[in-house]
């Protein structure tokens, strides 16, 4: 089967900063796709590039098996929703749906209908007349997503698309988003920096860092096995510790952190003596009767669970989500305790060559 | 050097000025390579490319560019009767300038006084009025950018856009209708008693000078408005939480804020004020001393259009002078007081 | 009396002076066109009479003036709001080495006295018409028509460039993804978003035109627009007559920009009103949308 879209070691240059650098990943045809990673990792542009408003400096964009070198967005089979949603504000709601399609020279009456079928998908029956700037967030929003429609794209692009709305109304897009996606059966490629929004909608993801795709795959994978410390501690909580492998005993790893030895699963095959990072999610630390030594220094309910601040040994903190039936048994402040672990639930990772993480 | 030469130079500069840049700008997007991003015909489409270029560059090479090079040639060329222009005599030369210093040959005086006396009153007047007309709009700006309700401003904005768009002539009209020696100004004096005899505002320049200072006042109260609207308020409010003294808020806050507007309103003044024809037409007495009209009699009296545009350009010199000097002391670019 | 009555005080009675300032000339000028006697003057108002505007109408020249002048501002608008727009445009894309020069040629003849362009336009095209033989190009009303759109094109090119800056170029980039071409993108998305300063473009270059009297006295050559017929009439002597077109222009002018104020007035509260309405339905939004756990 030919991918939707293809990206052939795609490296964007501008000037002497590489804001893509070799991106290399296949997506399918009907996948929801998102792309997630921090505030100016390439993500736009990586986006503009697939949409064509950017030439690659090196490297192929091909669309359902095409080269798209030196198609220009406008014959594309390609539909952007901008992150400012760029609704045209001289237009009506049904001019600014139907405008795809009038520059395509579809007759006005298939214009018209098709403008019904699509108000109908997104919810907004009988709104047709209205302007622009007489909408709220919400249904601009949705008027972005019909004018793209309207055009039948083969791919359909997201920039960050609900990043304008309040919360409440977030959630409730995201939900109408997938919806959308799973009927209309096309493409979507979604672009985010909430990885809440990355992981609730989509089949797979691509973590970006600094221009470099970290890592592909579906939402439970990421989260549970991320492959690079820059993962590990973007997407979810982590506590993170650092030090050397003391050693490897088959698939975990023992590793000398300040706060003593602790074990990991050793999922990038480390050896004694390499710098690693250990990564505790919050929700895996229990209280019990031995494990790491920590006092509590703090404690905020937060509705499904209780969450703990400690302070360990050499008096960093750590965080520690108690849920379930743990949860009626909270230890009070100043308390000492202990936190034990499931070794082959944590995670040893190599520190991000950049360092940081 | 013959004055076909010339002929060459003016019409060659344009040419070689838009060349020679566009020989840089394709060189460097050679050099950027796919980053530079889509070309001039690529972004606008070739109907809307061929639409800018065409308007854009009739419009500074056409009505700028090569009218004002042009008056620049005629300014150096010698008067000649029409059939001789372009002959052998027609060379360059410096005579208009220096019948504007020195006057004419056969006159015995050594400077040409009438001239350089209207040309320094001209500057000098214009300069003070431009100050003047500062000082008449700051409070009146002011008190409408930052005190008055949107109801009043709306209402001051709408009584001073009215007088902006009445003519100048019109404008000067009504000032000869007050400083007339039956003139309305006249008629109350001497209704009070004050003098017997109608005061003759208009060999004394009062006219004139007051018609100036009116003329063009509101383009300073516009320029002023606009620049202390963009002020935030809060920060006078802070200033004198502080207990600033006002003088003290309007000088180094109000007015550094201000200063673009300010100097755009001091050269759109200047500029209009020592550029006005229609006041001393109408205002000026038959010695009042003011450069515009001369340079006017240059070309209709003396239909000796050499000299006239040599004095135009000295005009213009001028202008550009003040223009510099307004951006020097107030440190600014021209970008900034432009709008 | 506290200090702050005081100053409110003094402030206003220089608001209130200010404006008898800025309209005393022009109401007694008003006010002779109005009054009975041969030479102007309104005290003593001997008797109201309309008989000056009468004698208006009559006069050949100012009717031909007033023609000509209409007729030139139509041909200026016609000019210098494409040229304007052009030059907007263009600056935004314009070489960036080029840039500072390019403005420098564009904004400068904002910058220059009128007279000057008017001298340097007819100099010019006497010139180039001596060369080419297009005898009809210098002609009072066509070298009028290119001083003017000179400098009016600049001012139009300034308004067009305060609208460009709040344009959003991604409402470009979502026509072109949608399938438009450049030039549908233009016509589309650029100039309608330009229409309200196009509107005003209109309103200024006409009234620019109009009223414009230095670069028009030199520019018209031997023919006559109703500014220069006036110049011509007052320098001659002053007549109720005078008065009366006087009071006709600036009523003509007057009502123009004030009526074209108030019609941006009524836009802005048009765009108020649908910004009210988003308000309403952004409310009803978030009212409508079921809590998430
Ligand atoms: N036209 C350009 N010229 C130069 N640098 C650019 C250009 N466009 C983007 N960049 C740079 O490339 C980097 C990536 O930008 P991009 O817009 O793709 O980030 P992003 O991941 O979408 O961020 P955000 O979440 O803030 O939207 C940024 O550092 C940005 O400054
Ligand atoms: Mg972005």
């Amino acid at each position: 089967m030919t991918a939707a879209v293809q990206l052939d070691r795609v490296t964007v240059r501008f000037g002497d900063f590489t804001a893509v650098d070799g991106a290399k990943l296949d997506i399918a045809p009907g996948e929801f796709f998102s792309f997630l990673g921090p505030s100016g990792c390439g993500k736009t542009t990586l986006l503009r590039t697939i949409s064509g408003f950017i030439e690659p400096s090196a490297g192929r964009v091909l669309i359902d098996g095409r080269d798209m070198r030196g198609i220009g967005p406008n014959v594309r089979p390609t539909a952007l929703i901008f992150q400012n949603l760029a609704l045209f504000p001289n237009m009506s709601v049904a001019d600014n749906i139907a405008y795809g399609m009038r520059v395509r020279g579809v007759p006005r009456r298939k214009r018209a209908e098709t403008v019904e079928r699509l108000l109908d998908l997104i919810a907004l029956p009988g709104q047709a007349r209205k302007r622009i700037d007489e909408l709220s967030g919400g249904q601009k929003q949705r008027v972005a997503i019909a004018r793209a429609l309207a055009v039948e794209p083969q791919v359909l692009l997201l920039d960050e698309p609900l990043s304008a709305l309040d919360l409440k109304l977030r959630q409730h897009m995201r939900n109408e988003l997938r919806a959308i996606q799973r009927r209309v059966g096309i493409t979507f490629v979604y672009i985010t920096h909430d990885q809440g929004e990355a992981l609730a909608m989509s089949d797979r993801i691509a973590v970006m860092n600094r221009g470099v795709i970290e890592q592909v795959s579906d939402g439970r994978t990421l989260y549970n096995s991320p492959e690079t410390a820059f993962v590990a501690s973007f997407v979810g909580e982590s506590n993170i510790l650092a030090g050397k492998v003391a050693s490897v005993d088959g698939a975990v790893a023992s590793v000398d952190t300040p706060i003593g030895p602790l074990r990991g699963r050793n999922v990038r095959g480390l050896r004694p003596g390499s710098q690693a990072l250990l990564f505790l999610r919050p929700e895996l630390l229990v209280p019990s009767a031995d494990g790491i030594a920590a006092r509590v220094t703090d404690a905020a309910f937060e509705g499904t669970g209780t969450l703990l601040t400690l302070a360990a040994a050499d008096g960093r903190p750590l965080t520690v989500l108690v849920s379930g039936a743990a949860a009626r048994d909270i230890p009070p402040k100043g308390a000492e305790i202990r936190l034990a672990y499931k070794a082959e639930e944590a995670l040893v990772l190599p520190p991000d060559a950049a360092g940081d993480a | 050097m013959h004055s076909s030469v010339g002929q060459v130079v003016i019409f060659a500069l344009p040419a070689v000025v838009v060349a020679a840049f566009a020989i840089l700008a394709i060189r460097d997007r050679r050099r950027a390579g796919p980053a530079a991003g889509p070309g001039f015909v690529a972004t606008n489409g070739w109907p809307v490319a061929i639409f800018l270029i065409v308007a854009v560059g009739l419009w500074t090479v056409f009505m700028i560019v090569l009218p004002m090079l042009s008056m620049i040639d005629l300014s150096f060329r010698p008067r000649l009767p029409p059939p001789q222009w372009g002959s052998a005599r027609d060379i360059y030369t410096l005579e208009n300038y220096r019948y504007f210093l020195f006057g004419s040959t056969t006159s015995t005086a050594s400077w040409n006084t009438t001239h350089l006396k209207a040309f320094g009153l001209t500057i000098w007047v214009s300069i003070l009025i431009t100050i003047l007309d500062f000082v008449v709009c700051y409070p009146i700006a002011f008190y409408m950018a930052q005190v008055a309700r949107p109801a009043r401003l709306r209402l001051f904005m709408l009584m001073l856009i009215a007088p902006y768009w009445v003519n100048e002539i019109l404008r000067a009209f009504a000032f000869r209708l007050l400083f007339a020696s039956q003139g309305v100004i006249n008629r109350a004096l001497m209704g009070a008693g004050i003098t017997d005899q109608p005061i003759d505002f208009i060999a004394a320049d009062v006219a004139l000078y007051s018609g100036l200072a009116y003329a063009y006042l509101l383009m300073m109260m516009f320029a002023l408005y606009n620049a202390i609207e963009t002020l935030d308020r809060n920060q006078i409010e802070a200033a004198r939480d502080l207990g600033a003294p006002w003088w003290h808020i309007h000088l180094f806050i109000v007015l550094p804020h201000a200063k673009p507007g300010i100097a755009s309103g001091a050269t759109l003044v200047f500029m209009l004020t020592a550029g006005a024809l229609a006041a001393p037409l109408v205002l000026g007495g038959p010695r009042t001393l003011w450069f515009t009209p001369i340079v006017y009699d240059r070309f209709y009296q003396a239909f000796n259009w050499q000299q006239g545009a040599a004095y135009a350009l000295i005009l213009l010199v001028a202008c550009v002078v003040f223009v510099l000097l307004v951006l020097k002391i107030f440190k600014l670019r021209l970008g900034e007081i432009a709008k | 009396m506290t200090s702050r009555t005081i100053q409110k005080a003094m402030l206003g009675f220089y608001i209130a002076l200010f404006f008898a300032y800025l309209f005393g000339p022009l109401v007694v000028m008003g006010a002779t066109a109005f009054n009975t006697p041969a030479y102007p003057t309104f005290h003593p108002f001997e008797g109201f009479t309309l008989k000056w505007f009468a004698n208006l109408a009559n006069d050949r020249d100012i009717v031909y003036g007033l023609k000509n002048s209409v007729w030139i501002g139509i041909l200026v608008v016609a000019v210098s709001v494409p040229v304007g727009l052009a030059g907007a445009i263009l600056l935004t894309q314009v070489y960036s080495r080029a840039q500072s020069f390019y403005y420098l040629i564009v904004v400068s003849p904002v910058l220059t006295p009128g007279v000057i362009i008017g001298i340097s336009t007819v100099v010019f095209w006497r010139h180039l018409t001596d060369i080419t033989g297009l005898k009809f190009i210098y002609d009072g009303t066509v070298l009028t028509v290119l001083a003017q759109s000179s400098f009016i094109s600049a001012y139009t090119m300034l308004i067009f460039l305060a609208r460009l800056a709040r344009f959003d170029r991604t409402l470009e980039e979502a026509a072109l993804d949608l399938g438009a071409s450049r030039t549908q993108v233009f016509f589309h998305v650029l100039i309608p978003f330009m229409m309200p300063a196009i509107g005003s473009a209109i309103v200024i270059a006409f009234l620019s035109s109009f009223e414009n009297y230095n670069t028009t006295t030199f520019a018209i050559l031997a023919d006559k627009t109703l500014t220069t017929v006036l110049a011509g009439r007052i320098r001659v002597g002053t007549t109720p007559a005078l008065s009366a077109l006087a009071v006709a222009i600036v009523a003509v002018t007057v009502v123009g920009a004030v009526l074209f104020e108030l019609f941006k007035r009524r836009e802005q509260d048009i765009a108020a009103r649908r910004a009210a309405a988003a308000a309403r339905s952004e409310a009803a939004e978030t009212a409508a949308v079921p809590a998430h756990a």
